[in-house]
């Protein structure tokens, strides 16, 4: 069987879920059958040639049946081009790319932890997550109540930066106030969002010794690790540095220096 | 009696007595090692494959960010991040010794002395049919540039590994001086069997948000649907200059550049930049060369070659030559 699947796939569905958040669906049995919870798809923007050279990587964010959707702010071009899909658009996807979460350590409950359109993962993984029975927790960080999409997360708590929905302040805040209530049990954190969010949380989980497991982002051009053009630096001193799109997205967050 | 072959034009090339099964090839760096795109590429369908760029150690390669899209291009700055030769000895070779298609190991170092190992070393391996010789790499400190700009160190370099190999030796130029034909004449007088034109144009992007150049570097290497026409103007300048076959390569993307190319006087081509874009599109180039050349009544790609019907008289590139 292939691991990695090239083709075009019919969209089915492009709509606004939040303020600049898109969620597009497509028909893709050959990548849903395979994929797993923290892999990405890289997707041509255009086929006609009008839009950028490059393909865009975007986080598998929820599977339903065949179908899969991502979930994605519009950022420039590329974005742009994407969110204007309609049903019956085609696309030409490669995926499923990059390592997975692991999920089936031994754990009393997951804490999911995401900021802004951080979030994109984790449909996919929640719905793993309770496939396996694991108890799941989900902190979410916006900036303020227009930016909030939530759909297929589980026990959800809100943190926006203005107060407008939910805790006043960061999501991190947010999470370190909520886990006093979760002392005596074992937690694994899966985590996604800005760069200065992820730092925080490493820190925070090595000073609190609990495993934690972050899904990253860096420009790419391939997506498969030929390039090597998304190096992440490795904190264990090895000469190479780790690439996103190969040895991630998702890294122990032991692993790596953001 | 022999059975009838079905209509077909002849694909095949030679360099130093060494055929190629067809002119279409994936350029260094664009396809990793060669093993790792065969889920997704038939890669026996290739002319050959132009490995990642080996060096004697391995090289961790530039800090990130690598990678900036440009208009119609990208620009990147890897630092040629690669496994050693080493390690490509133990962990490659074996399997792209197996693999129907021509293997050319891409070397690039920081000296001559190890321009010279590298390639002593691979002498004594199967599984390798020649060499390309990177003295143009515009993202290290050390060789690189400082090679690819110096016409006698050119020289000196390929009359080194002259003497170690029997086997295709190809110099890869870089576009990054004032006249590409002198250098080309360097390589050639000094032994080369081909020349790669071109590497990647210096080039930058900044972020005018923060005020910072957005490569980690300042500085990257432009390649991809951009540089197609200053890769053509230099292909032909050096076809003017030199006997020798020319591996053209620069933004190639379809069938009709490939034939763009081999008009100014590339005997070969190297997919690079696009097979990040579409894995599978050099083997799409191959089938698209020979419907080509069956629809045209082109017996041979090879008659293609520099036959642009062009007066030299009416171009600058005449008093450089």
């Amino acid at each position: 069987m292939k691991r990695i699947v090239q083709s075009y796939f019919f969209v089915e569905s492009c709509r606004e879920v939040a303020l600049n958040a898109y969620l597009l669906r497509f028909v893709a049995p050959e990548i849903a059958s395979i994929a797993l919870p923290g892999q990405f798809v890289n997707i041509l923007t255009s086929v006609t040639g009008e839009g950028p050279l490059l393909r865009r990587p975007f986080s598998i964010a929820r599977i339903d049946g065949s179908s899969i959707e991502i979930l994605f702010n519009v950022i420039g071009k590329g974005t742009s081009l994407l969110s204007q899909k309609t049903s019956g658009s085609q696309i030409d996807v490669i995926g499923p790319l990059g390592k997975s979460f692991r999920i089936d350590d031994k754990y009393d409950v997951a804490c999911v932890v995401a900021g802004g359109i951080g979030v994109a993962p984790f449909p996919f993984l929640t719905n793993c997550l309770l496939e396996k029975n694991k108890h799941v927790e989900t902190f979410v960080g916006f900036r303020n109540s227009t930016q909030v999409f939530v759909d297929h997360l589980q026990n959800v708590h809100i943190a926006t930066d203005d107060g407008s929905t939910g805790f006043h302040g960061n999501v991190i805040q947010l999470f370190e106030s909520t886990l006093n209530k979760l002392h005596s049990l074992k937690i694994k954190i899966f985590s996604c969002g800005p760069t200065v969010m992820l730092k925080a949380l490493i820190e925070f989980a090595k000073q609190n010794n609990i495993s934690c497991e972050l899904s990253l982002e860096e420009h790419m051009a391939c997506g498969v690790g030929i390039c090597q053009g998304c190096p992440v630096k490795r904190t264990n001193g090895n000469s190479a540095y780790a690439l996103v799109c190969k040895d991630g997205p998702i890294f122990d967050s032991r692993e790596i220096i953001l | 009696m022999e059975s009838m072959s079905k209509s077909s034009a002849k694909t095949a090339f030679t360099i130093r007595g060494m055929e190629f099964k067809n002119r279409v090839f994936v350029a260094s760096g664009t396809f990793g090692y060669g093993d790792e795109l065969c889920d997704l590429v038939d890669v026996v369908r290739l002319g050959g494959i132009f490995s990642k760029s080996l060096s004697w150690k391995p090289r961790m390669g530039n800090p990130p960010q690598r990678i900036v899209e440009t208009s119609s291009g990208m620009l990147n700055s890897i630092g040629l991040a690669n496994i050693g030769v080493h390690a490509f000895i133990d962990q490659k070779l074996p399997i792209l010794r197996s693999l129907d298609t021509k293997i050319i190991a891409n070397i690039a170092a920081g000296s001559i002395q190890e321009f010279c190992d590298v390639l002593t070393l691979l002498e004594k391996q199967d599984g390798v049919a020649g060499y390309e010789i990177n003295v143009s790499c515009p993202n290290v400190q050390e060789g690189g540039l400082s090679f690819g700009t110096d016409c006698s160190k050119i020289a000196e370099i390929t009359s080194q590994l002259r003497k170690l190999t029997e086997k295709p030796l190809i110099i890869k130029l870089t576009p990054n001086v004032t006249h590409i034909s002198e250098f080309a004449r360097s390589a050639e007088s000094a032994g080369a069997d081909a020349l790669s034109v071109i590497n990647t144009l210096i080039g930058m992007a900044v972020d005018i948000k923060t005020r910072k150049p957005k490569l980690s570097t300042v500085t990257g290497g432009l390649s991809g649907p951009a540089i197609k026409p200053v890769a053509l103007a230099k292909v032909y300048e050096v076809a003017n200059a030199v006997k020798i076959p020319i591996f053209g390569i620069g933004g190639i993307a379809s069938v009709e550049d490939v034939i763009e190319f081999l008009l100014v006087g590339a005997t070969a081509i190297q997919v690079g930049t696009m097979n990040f874009v579409d894995p599978g599109l050099s083997v799409k180039i191959v089938d698209g060369l020979e419907k080509y050349a069956v629809e045209n009544n082109i017996s041979d790609l090879g008659s293609l070659v520099g036959s642009l019907d062009a007066n030299l008289k009416f171009s600058v590139l005449q008093s450089w030559l």
